[in-house]
């Protein structure tokens, strides 16, 4: 019986976000809070895992109180459990600092019933950053399998995993040793509508909400803005459109005008792997 | 920790199929910058199966340098061989910058290194600076889903690292027969340490781009005026390899489903490049796309509200100066390609 | 496995919410079903909150609600195309409590108060369609939704889904709306600094204005705009009867641009910035488009039961009073464990002997009077303004040849006849 942690976050709808142009501040009102996206496929991959070879899955996110609605949403997903940790001395952490906190809390979850496996995903939309994940990995000494687009078995009894894990031009195969840490893509899976039972589970579910004075070992030092080595020194907006440049001339004009503004942005264009073009 | 022992600007040599990655050659130009502002070296961290002579390829390309790990156990990219090489290269010699590509190898790498040091790590930067009296580095990367700018600093640890986005830096124009020091290294671990077998690696080319997460896509509207003068809209993006996007009116008209549809009551996207074909710009439509880093509207209606929402804009027949695009497009990438190779 | 409830709302708007309250309060279980990702990110009102029907459903919510300004002023501008006349009142008796009215954004208010409900025990799902009644021996016992497993059970279901409720429509209590018994809205939330838009609105903090738009804010179309102050944005709609806007070939979005280009409205929202687009049905063919609102195991409460007083633009109080109202019949009903419709049929009774039911009686031929008489909006408003002009213009002519010539310009002694009835028939209306 497997025990998935799925790790989730939830976090400002950054499509949507507006700035404040004169503070260079992003209005947070301005957007609802979500679910991050990429959990939201982590999740049902850990579910998905689940109705395969048999277990639970439990999700743990750390943030303010109303950061209960991405649990709910979790449950709804068809996760069984939902941990969250909520306490001042987590503000202002950065990646690693918040790798830290999940790491404590995640040993707080093993000693419930111990962790075989732990998915995350990709990347939040608010961070862009990716680092979480292994960060958690290293810390708990679990193998980071990071990109992964597909689970392709996992071995209770023998202790293993292997998935495919994205690049560039394709994929590679790992086998894994168990515990490990999967961080996953949004192709991974299609998360469906969930249902009715789960929609009124999570309506009713209530998670469990550690305080720092919950979890055991913690060095302080390690938390939050205080625990962070990278600081932000300055935001500033990038340009935004108000009425472009117009692109004059005839037909054949335009379109090298044009040309030379993609090439600009040749990196989008850029052919995985290097051997080729094939549109 | 005392900073004065770290001295040294690194770059993580990403090798694929026996060659340099070119992001890697890109930080390299990017570090040589750093290097000289600060007056110190330039090395590359060079781990792979046979990559010993890819050393003096890197010395052209800006590399005082190299630290080499060459060993069967890294003939595949594991975060855990990859990651000990990295950290004891690091405990022995401290660096006080490591740069790496923001490619799914660089970043998987980074992220472990850094926690292991511990130290801080700047993802996905696109713009690198270094205070040429303390050495702190000055990296900056888009946030919050491209909303925002922001410079990333890490004060109070070293080595200070960042992963840097392809194609972002410039590579220097290599210097034949330039040379560096080549220092060859062991790392402690074995191969019953590693934890993660690579099976097998399958390359595989594209296939059909989601348009949410679609870097670059081309949406048309009723401008074009029918079903099949839509398909002019299939083919650049097939040819840009974007995803297809349309306003609610084409839509509604059954041109094309309406998972394609970006607006209010449709997805909402930021892609890197947006365009715009014969879409008036209803606000409907707007709202979905206005977050999106590069917008170019094509319309023959030159009042079209759309051109106030765009950073270029054409007036002109879209069945005119799109397949031109196309044709120019395809003929200069070929080229683009054959430069690289 | 289908769960059984002893009610289901469905829909989370102010109806909707208010009789979930109450019967979780009563320690009903009961179920709020919300279509929107959250409640209020569907809900389109002007964005006026009445404090007496929201204090009988929570006393001093004011202390907690999300508001956004106490209205101290209210101002009705009577627009041309360059000039406007306006007048309105504004008293400081309003900007203390218990206060009068209050400006809210929606998708902030609904979500507190549908929170409130879930505080007193109500269930609320939201990302949810109830696609039809569950319908069996001539009486609703449940609701059918879009997900997996989706039919859940009550004993009796209120309908609070909005203007165009398919599911009261697919019981036969309303038929489809004619495009004379329904308006378009369409706003913009407008972000302005709070300094700005006190000093605009001559207000001091935590003070508000409304102002209501006749006449050329929808092109002269039966319809009216509004404009109003929230704390750090401006709420600028303008709403129209589809009928107008179907002759007029005018989309909603475009009369909106308009509104937002008049020269009496641009400067107060000048240096703004749109940061929402809302478009919302709202009914408008007050008494006589009321549907059947009691059926065996079933009532209809709020828009969906077109409990709208287009005249004064007032529906979220309407609703909330009628929401509370079908949670007392509820109970009722509970006590007698008669869900039938003869017993919930005292809904319709209680809703038709409160202040909702007199208003409805009181403006039941408004709309339509001022839909059939177009000249009301789009030329006696424009004659009024060059009235106003003439008489306010100092052109050395003395006021009583101003006068002579206003009246001259109203045209041949037809024409003021004609003005004289349609003044006698629009009062005869309102009164």
């Amino acid at each position: 019986m497997l025990h998935i942690v799925a790790c989730i976050k939830q976090v400002p709808d950054t499509k949507i976000i507006k700035m404040n142009p004169k503070t260079n501040t992003m209005d947070r009102a301005s957007a609802p809070a979500i679910l991050n996206p990429y959990d939201a496929h982590a999740v049902e991959e850990a579910v998905r895992l689940k109705k395969r070879y048999g277990g639970t899955v439990s999700v743990l996110t750390m943030g303010p109180p109303p950061a209960v609605k991405a649990i709910k949403k979790c449950i709804e997903i068809g996760a069984d459990a939902g941990y969250m940790i909520s306490d001042r001395a987590f503000a202002g952490a950065d990646t690693l600092a918040t790798s830290y906190a999940l790491t404590k809390a995640i040993e707080k979850i093993s000693k419930i019933k111990p962790v075989d496996l732990i998915i995350c995903g990709k990347m939040t939309i608010d961070g862009d950053t990716g680092q979480v994940g292994p960060g958690i990995a290293r810390r708990l000494d679990m193998p980071p399998l990071t990109s992964v687009n597909k689970v392709k078995e996992i071995n209770v009894k023998e202790g293993y995993a292997v998935v495919h894990r994205k690049l560039e031009d394709g994929y590679e195969v790992i086998q894994s040793t168990m515990p490990c840490l999967m961080s996953v893509e949004k192709e991974i899976n299609e998360v469906p509508y969930s249902s009715m039972s789960n929609m009124l589970k999570a309506a009713r579910y209530q998670p469990i909400i550690w305080a720092v004075a919950d979890l055991e070992d913690v060095d302080r030092p390690q938390l939050g803005l205080k625990g962070s080595p990278t600081i932000v020194s300055k935001v500033w907006a990038p340009t935004k459109p108000s009425g472009g440049t117009m692109l004059e001339g005839d037909a054949a004009q335009q379109s090298q005008q044009l040309l030379n503004i993609l090439l600009e942005k040749k990196e989008l264009f850029a052919v995985k792997g290097g051997s080729g073009v094939e549109f | 920790m005392s900073f004065e022992d770290y001295s040294g600007i690194w770059v993580f040599i990403e090798v694929k199929d026996g060659e340099v990655v070119p992001v890697s050659l890109e930080l390299l130009g990017a570090g040589k910058e750093l290097a000289d502002k600060r007056g110190t070296e330039l090395a590359g961290v060079l781990i792979g199966e046979n990559v010993t002579h890819l050393a003096d390829y890197l010395y052209e390309y800006g590399a005082d340098a190299v630290y080499v790990y060459d060993d069967v156990i890294y003939k595949n990219y594991r975060t855990e061989s990859y990651m000990k090489a990295l950290l004891e290269c690091c405990q022995k010699y401290k660096p006080e910058v490591i740069l790496y590509g923001a490619t799914s190898t660089g970043k998987d790498l980074a992220s472990a290194v850094a926690t292991d040091l511990p130290t801080g790590l700047t993802a996905d930067s696109t713009i690198l600076d270094i205070e040429e009296d303390t050495g702190l580095l000055l990296a900056s990367r888009p946030a919050f889903g491209g909303n925002i700018m922001a410079t990333i600093l890490c004060k109070k640890y070293r080595p200070q690292m960042a992963t840097v986005r392809p194609k972002v830096m410039k590579a220097l124009t290599p210097e034949p027969g330039r040379t560096g020091r080549l220092i060859e290294e062991t790392a402690s671990i074995k191969e019953d340490d590693i934890r993660t077998k690579v099976l097998e690696i399958v390359q595989h080319t594209t296939k059909k781009v989601r348009i949410d997460e679609a870097d670059i896509i081309v949406a048309g509207g009723k401008g074009l005026g029918s079903a099949s003068g839509f398909q002019l809209i299939h083919d650049l993006a097939e040819t840009l390899g974007g995803a297809v996007g349309a306003s609610r009116d084409v839509v509604e008209a059954g041109w094309v489903e309406h998972h394609h549809q970006v607006g209010q009551t449709g997805v909402t996207v930021t892609p890197k490049i947006y365009f715009a074909i014969g879409i008036s710009g209803a606000i409907q439509h707007i709202v979905g796309m206005q977050n999106s880093s590069l917008i170019i509207a094509i319309n023959s209606d030159p009042a079209a509200s759309i051109f106030q929402s765009s950073h270029y804009g054409i007036v002109g027949d879209a069945f005119e100066i799109v397949p031109l695009l196309i044709e120019q497009f395809k003929q200069a990438f070929n080229q683009e390609v054959i430069d690289h190779v | 496995m289908s769960e059984k409830f002893d009610c289901i709302v469905v829909g989370a708007g102010p109806a909707g919410i208010s009789c979930a309250y109450e019967l979780a309060k009563a320690g009903v279980n009961v179920l709020l079903i919300e279509r929107g990702e959250y409640p209020g990110s569907k809900n389109v009102m002007g964005g006026v909150l009445y404090r007496k029907m929201m204090e009988d459903v929570i006393p001093d919510f004011w202390k907690e609600a999300p508001l956004e300004r106490p209205i101290v002023e209210q101002r009705f501008m009577m627009m041309d195309k360059e000039s406007a006349i306006t007048f309105g009142y504004k008293g400081m008796e309003w900007g203390k409590e218990p206060y009068n009215n209050f400006t809210v954004l929606r998708a902030k208010f609904d979500q507190w108060f549908a929170g409130k409900a879930v505080e007193q025990g109500a269930l609320l799902v939201n990302e949810t369609v109830v696609l039809e009644c569950i319908v069996e021996n001539g009486k609703v016992v449940g609701v059918r939704t879009d997900r997996p497993d989706g039919d859940l059970y009550a004993d009796v279901v209120v309908l609070a889904d909005g203007v165009n409720s398919l599911l009261a429509k697919s019981l036969g209590f309303h038929k489809e709306f004619r495009p004379d018994e329904v308006a378009l809205a369409t706003m913009e939330i407008i972000k302005l600094d709070k300094k700005i838009i006190e000093d605009r609105f001559n207000l001091e903090e935590n003070q508000g204005t409304t102002i209501e738009l006749f006449g050329d804010a929808t092109k002269g179309i039966l319809g009216t705009g509004f404009l109003y102050t929230n704390k750090d944005t401006l709420s600028l709609g303008v709403g129209s009867l589809l009928s107008g806007l179907i002759k007029h070939k005018i989309k909603p979005y475009e009369l909106l641009e308009y509104v937002k280009n008049h020269p009496m409205i641009r400067p107060y929202i000048a240096g703004g910035e749109p940061v929402e687009y809302l478009a919302h049905m709202i009914p408008e063919g007050g008494y006589k488009s009321m549907p059947k609102v009691a059926g065996n195991g079933v009532l209809v409460v709020g828009d969906a039961a077109q409990l709208v007083n287009a005249i004064h633009r007032e529906g979220s109080n309407l609703a909330m009073t009628s929401g509370q109202l079908a949670a007392e019949t509820v109970l009722l009903a509970k006590e007698r464990d008669d869900y039938s419709e003869s017993t919930l049929n005292h809904y319709k009774t209680r809703l038709m002997s409160s202040f909702v039911g007199q208003d409805m009686k009181k403006y039941k031929d408004s709309t339509h009077h001022f839909d059939k008489f177009p000249q009301y909006f789009d030329k006696y408003i424009p004659m009024m303004n060059k009235a106003a002009s003439q008489m306010f213009t100092v052109d050395g002519s003395s006021k009583w040849e101003k006068q002579k010539k206003i009246w001259r310009d109203v045209g041949s002694a037809g024409e003021k006849i004609k003005l004289a009835r349609d003044a006698y028939r629009a009062w005869k209306v309102m009164k």
